[in-house]
């Protein structure tokens, strides 16, 4: 397809602006842009062809099943666009004086109190702005703690080794050495690991319950007990929160603090990447280190992003709660968790789980066995199901299962689908023994084949040639 | 109570008992009793969609409309065209995640390389990210991205918005890094100062163009100091101005950055917002961030993907720069939108129009006995002017339905002035500045 740029023919536009009515001021020409602007030149027709192009190119979660492990695709009602599309929201000055943007303040007291329910938490932020902006947040909570109390030898944060890799990540942008803790062999965390890596130099330990392979950990209180009697901090990964809500809290399994995707587990579209909303939430003790914004609370301990983050993102999740309210968040997660199950009850006979147990709203099929029969791999599967018309299972993760694909259908999938997922799996599988080369060049009805990776990392085309 | 469930109980129930469970607590029985809720969460009851449409909006009916804004600091009020709106809306570009699969995500992975490479064109650098939360952060990535063993100071323009510089200090905090100031003089960076701090443990020196007051910095100056003591710049930039104003990339800036937002993104109290970074190629592999790059597939279509992922957490974890795992992506593609729109023409009309009504609000206001601009320099759209009564006047228009400029201290107002301001407009807000001050 073409590039917007290659579409472009001198002249074409649209009048979008009046002509100008004062007199015109010109910029000193030492201060003046010396090189051509070289945008796209487009009349609006053409424009809105280029981009219905484009999105004829995309696989949303309205296109089909996207049962994506750990992203939460659920279902994003329309509703919730609506409202935070509302005129006397989104022409808000974050500025404007309190008077003038009381229904803001509103949407974040309310949505604050919601989710502090929902978590076990005593105080909220919205300045993260995504999943790993309130890991560091997070993180830093935990450090300024340590540091206000002149504890300074708590040099370190305990990982478990089936952590997304953003965990560790966050953990070293906040300076602190990372222990990665090897799982046991049930996929939880091995209590005899964690007493060896605890001592005075944790800091805390960074955990996601449910864990990335699907399961509760039933030892999670002796884990947090364990980590706060070594005097370290409890941080809660909310990733899998779509999981529990309302069924168990973080701050009653012994957390201190905890981040929630309010684009997951509170459904607002992930927008192909973002913009998201990392809420993040704390017990009382820990709320005077939340982050303030110099310029609209005049200043804090700390800051992660201007202003007070993605408003318009807490507003979709707050229309969202509202709608659900008290018996609808419980059921949503308990739906998801059904799903899952109902899910890995179907292919459990055409790829081996992980782990076979009673799941939470996800599970890890290990494609190792049957790579060795056939010589294909999870990779393979994966394009081969885009070919069935259905988004692929997250890949590859968690590091800790070999050939692993880990699903998570959400509770906005009905029996039907299920049903029919589990068939198309089987036909792969199928497909996979009879004709792996079928399967080792899928997908064939896409409009391109898979994308030559190694040659864009080697020789990195990163714009178009204008 | 509303729900998205495409079930109803006796399926679910049907479902459990095809699993072998009897009931929801089975589902949940490695939660350990001590901390398993029998009883509900303390929230509302549900309600219908109507009733959460009705309650949202009269909600949003409680925030004040203003008729004008004034008012910029960061957040610009810039006029939208209609098609902005409408494409980002489509379900699609909305509800997607992040282009893991190529093949059934070249519509966002090329929407992104032409964000890419309309944020090169603005800013004259070589390589540019997906994008980042924020202006804020990226700032705060740039500054980052800068650092070595050898050089870990991070030098910071007090002449920055605020809550750039605390965002930055506290991604300092973070990594143990330290951060200084380098003080401002007349509104703009005393490059003089700037010379005494730049140590050879300087990384980067950041600097706004235009800086929060508005003023165009001497960006040569400062540029040409942090390089000759081997620090390297990153430079903030409005990117409207950028359609006027020498680039950093014409500069020789090693890194660029910026709020995003007045590219198709309303005001929305403060977020989603964008954050733009590019840098030189050399500095290209030190850029945190989704970075997407043109390549072809086996039977040689053009195919776009994620690329340069070494870099990134989920290879590198803790050796990763940044944590980052996903980008602003539909602000970027809006982004990408207005650019579209507008073209070279729209967008320098768009930057002429601010530089000039700014300037004619300036001229006027200075005109009334009492008010006094204190900053000689040269400004885009915001300027400063120091004034009695400054709490009287912001009143007195925000009675009129006008939301003047931010009160700063020391009885000063910082102006913000956009192509939605009509002259009739900005004479009438002088006429109450007067009225006031008479």
């Amino acid at each position: 397809m073409k590039l917007v740029f290659e579409k472009s023919r001198p002249g074409h536009a649209s009048v979008i602006l009046p002509p100008l009515d004062v007199e015109k001021t010109e910029l000193p020409e030492s201060i003046g842009r010396q090189s051509a602007l070289r945008l796209p030149e487009l009349s609006e027709t053409e424009v809105s062809r280029h981009y219905t192009e484009l999105v004829h190119e995309v696989y949303g979660v309205n296109c089909g099943f996207y049962p994506l492990g750990s992203c939460t695709m659920k279902y994003n009602p329309r509703i919730d666009e609506e409202t935070a599309s509302l005129p006397s929201f989104t022409g808000a000055h974050p500025l404007a004086p309190a008077e003038a943007v009381k229904g803001c303040r509103k949407v974040l007291e309310e949505a604050a109190s919601l989710l502090e329910e929902i978590s076990g938490m005593d105080a909220m932020t919205f300045q993260p702005a995504a999943g790993a902006h309130g890991e560091f947040t997070g993180v830093l909570l935990i450090k300024q703690y340590h540091d206000a109390r002149g504890d300074e030898k708590r040099r370190k944060i305990i990982v478990p080794d089936s952590a997304h890799g953003t965990n560790p990540a966050t953990a070293a942008m906040c300076g602190y050495e990372v222990v990665n803790i090897a799982s046991a062999p049930d996929g939880c965390v091995d209590l005899e690991a964690l007493k060896n890596a605890l001592g005075e130099d944790t800091a805390g330990l960074m955990l996601t319950n449910p864990n990335t392979v699907g399961l509760f950990d039933p030892n999670i209180l002796e884990i947090t007990r364990l980590v706060h009697e070594a005097g370290g901090l409890c941080y809660y990964d909310g990733a899998n929160l779509n999981a529990i809500m309302g069924h168990v809290r973080p701050g009653d399994m012994g957390f201190d603090c905890v981040h929630m995707n309010l684009h997951k587990t509170f459904a607002t579209p992930h927008g192909g990447g973002g913009p998201g909303a990392g809420a993040v939430g704390c017990k009382a003790f820990l709320a005077e280190y939340l982050p303030k914004s110099a310029l609209m609370d005049g200043g804090g301990p700390i800051q992660v992003r201007g202003f007070a983050g993605n408003f318009l993102v807490v507003l979709k999740a707050l229309t969202y709660i509202l709608t659900l309210g008290r018996e609808g968040i419980p059921q949503a997660s308990e739906t998801a968790v059904l799903n899952a199950n109902y899910l890995m009850q179907g292919v459990k006979d055409v790829f081996k789980p992980a782990f076979d147990r009673i799941c939470m709203h996800e599970f890890v099929l290990d494609l190792s066995d049957y790579k060795k029969e056939t010589g294909v791999s999870a990779l393979d599967v994966a394009k081969g199901l885009i070919d069935y018309g259905i988004h692929p299972p997250t890949m590859y993760f968690p590091l800790i299962v070999h050939e692993a694909l880990m699903l998570e259908p959400t509770e906005t999938e009905s029996r039907e689908t299920l049903d029919q997922v589990t068939e198309i799996f089987r036909k792969v599988r199928e497909d996979g023994v009879r004709e792996p080369e079928k399967l080792h060049t899928a997908p064939h009805s896409t409009v391109i084949g898979r994308p030559d990776e190694v040659a864009a990392a080697r020789n990195p085309i990163l714009k178009a040639q204008l | 109570m509303g729900h998205y469930l495409p079930s109803t109980e006796q399926e679910r129930a049907e479902m459990l008992k095809a699993v072998g469970l009897s009931s929801v607590r089975d589902l949940y029985r490695d939660v350990p009793g001590s901390v398993y809720r029998e009883k509900p969460l303390d929230l509302p009851e549900g309600k219908s969609e109507m009733e959460v449409s009705q309650y949202l909006r009269q909600l949003g009916d409680s925030n004040k409309s203003y008729r004008l804004i004034l008012r910029g600091a960061g957040a610009y009020d810039h006029y939208i065209p209609s098609i902005v709106k409408y494409i980002p809306a489509k379900e699609e570009f909305l509800t997607a995640y992040t282009p893991y699969q190529a093949e059934i995500s070249q519509g966002i992975l090329q929407s992104i390389f032409e964000y890419q490479t309309m944020i090169c064109e603005l800013t004259g650098m070589e390589v540019s990210n997906a994008s980042v939360y924020d202006g804020a952060t990226a700032a705060a990535e740039g500054c980052t991205m800068c650092r070595s063993r050898k050089r870990s100071v991070t030098l910071v323009s007090a002449a920055a918005h605020p809550d750039v510089i605390a965002t930055i200090r506290t991604y300092c905090y973070g990594v143990g890094a330290e951060m200084k100031l380098v003080p401002e003089k007349d509104g703009v960076t005393d490059v003089a100062a700037l010379k005494e701090l730049l140590t050879p443990d300087v990384a980067s020196v950041y600097f706004a163009q235009p800086n929060f007051s508005g003023l165009f910095e001497n960006a040569e100056g400062i540029i040409a100091a942090a390089h000759e003591a081997g620090a390297m710049v990153v430079m903030g930039c409005n990117p409207i101005a950028l359609a006027l104003m020498k680039t950093p990339g014409e500069l020789g800036a090693d890194v660029a950055v910026g709020e995003g937002q007045p590219l198709g993104m309303p005001l929305s109290y403060g977020g989603p917002y964008l954050g733009f970074m590019a840098a030189t190629k050399k500095n290209m592999r030190s850029l945190p961030g989704r970075i997407v790059g043109e390549t072809k597939d086996a039977q040689g279509r053009r195919a776009f993907v994620l690329s340069l992922q070494a870099r990134e957490q989920h290879i590198r974890r803790e050796k990763a720069s940044s944590n980052i795992c996903s980008n602003e992506a539909l602000c970027a593609l809006t982004a990408g939108l207005y650019l579209s729109t507008l073209g070279p023409e729209g967008l320098k009309e768009v930057a002429e129009q601010c530089l000039s009504k700014a300037h004619y609000l300036a001229k006027e206001l200075s005109g009334i006995g009492g008010v006094k601009l204190p900053y000689p320099g040269a400004f885009f759209h915001e300027f400063i002017t120091a004034l009695p009564k400054r709490d009287a006047v912001l009143a007195k228009l925000d009675e009129a339905g006008i939301l003047g400029g931010l009160p700063l201290g020391e009885d000063r107002i910082l102006w913000c002035v956009t192509e939605k301001a009509s002259r009739a407009a900005l004479d009438k807000t002088v006429r109450l500045v007067k009225e006031v001050l008479a």
